[in-house]
């Protein structure tokens, strides 16, 4: 038991150890940094609903590592977002450039709303108008009155 | 008056439902290619079957051709298979192949095995080509004309139907215009 003990904290250590001298990732905190704001940008073709960034896709990786590579080559993020949009279309950015065949895309929502907004305007409108004060007719009057003298009756 | 208004929300749900049901139609996975009309993104590689050997899309220019993009060990590639092979055997159109991110051995293997369609293969071990081509799934089959430009990209497996109304009659159209 003990010895199985000993075992087992040893296979611990040795996994946290292992870890630790795992090379890293990477030799360039700078460059890494960069890489992935703008892969945390691109959208991954496989997956869809992921950036290259969040996915292990292998293609996300393969993109990943062009991105790297070209930032190291000195190329601007403009180039490289150029160098992708031109392979995969505006559909691998995730902030779409506006032109015409994305305008609903862009001003859709807001459409939407403003014609949510007047809908609302109009209908409180409508509401506001109905539900003007009209005095009260004199058989109404009347009975007003009457519940008002006879309180005990409502009890 | 009423009436009208309480047709409303039947209105609306007729309209999501119409929305909704173009949507069902659509493939998320198709992907409008920038690259059509774009003149093919070149290349050198060494050929899957003879390394020492080098291709181009260079090579092909004058040419109507199919590129098509396959792998040993993708599925879908494999369902193409008999298309592919197919139409090259019927020979229209030649069809040069790119293996894509795949272990020598095993692309001519799966050549040796299934048939091989492809006048020649050119060998993209670590998908570089892949990614100028703006492949993301594979099997990707484009047509490219005499002067080397991109006219269509199928993505996907490549059935019969695709065949018969997309690329026979563009190929035919190319090859009779230029």
């Amino acid at each position: 038991m003990r010895k199985l003990l000993a075992l087992l904290f040893g296979l611990i250590l040795a996994g946290s150890v292992l870890a630790k001298e795992a090379p890293p990732a990477v030799s360039d905190p700078a460059l890494e940094k960069r890489t992935m704001a703008l892969a945390e940008e691109l959208r991954c073709l496989v997956c869809q609903n992921q950036t290259i960034a969040d996915s292990h896709a292998e293609l996300a990786i393969d993109l990943k590592n062009q991105i790297r590579e070209k930032l190291k080559a000195g190329m601007s993020e403009e180039q490289i977002l150029q160098f992708m949009v031109a392979r995969y279309g505006d559909f691998v950015l995730y902030k779409p450039p506006v032109k015409a065949t994305t305008v609903p895309l862009w001003f859709g929502p807001f459409a939407l709303l403003f014609a949510a907004l007047a809908g609302l305007f109009y209908y409180l409108l409508r509401r506001r108008r109905s539900a003007a004060p009209q005095p009260l007719s004199e058989a109404e009057q009347a009975r007003v009155q009457a519940l008002l003298d006879s309180p005990e009756e409502r009890r | 008056m009423l009436r009208a208004r309480f047709l409303i929300p039947l209105a609306v749900f007729a309209v999501v439902v119409g929305i909704l049901g173009v949507g069902l139609t659509l493939d998320p996975r198709e992907v409008p290619s920038p690259l059509i009309n774009k003149s093919a993104p070149p290349f050198n590689l060494p050929q899957l079957a003879q390394p020492d050997k080098t291709i181009s899309q260079k090579d092909m220019l004058g040419k109507v051709w199919l590129l098509n993009v396959w792998a040993s060990w993708c599925v879908s590639c494999r369902e193409e298979h008999a298309t592919i092979l197919e139409l090259a055997r019927s020979g229209v159109v030649p069809v040069l192949g790119l293996n894509y991110k795949d272990e020598r051995a095993d692309g001519l293997a799966w050549l040796a095995r299934l048939g091989n369609p492809y006048q020649i293969s050119a060998y993209d071990r670590d998908g570089r080509i892949g990614i100028d081509y703006g492949v993301y799934g594979v099997p990707e089959t484009y047509v490219i004309d005499k002067a080397g430009v991109i006219r269509y990209k199928r993505i996907g497996a490549v059935t019969p139907e695709v065949v018969r109304d997309k690329i026979l009659p563009l190929v035919k159209e190319l090859n009779g215009n230029a």
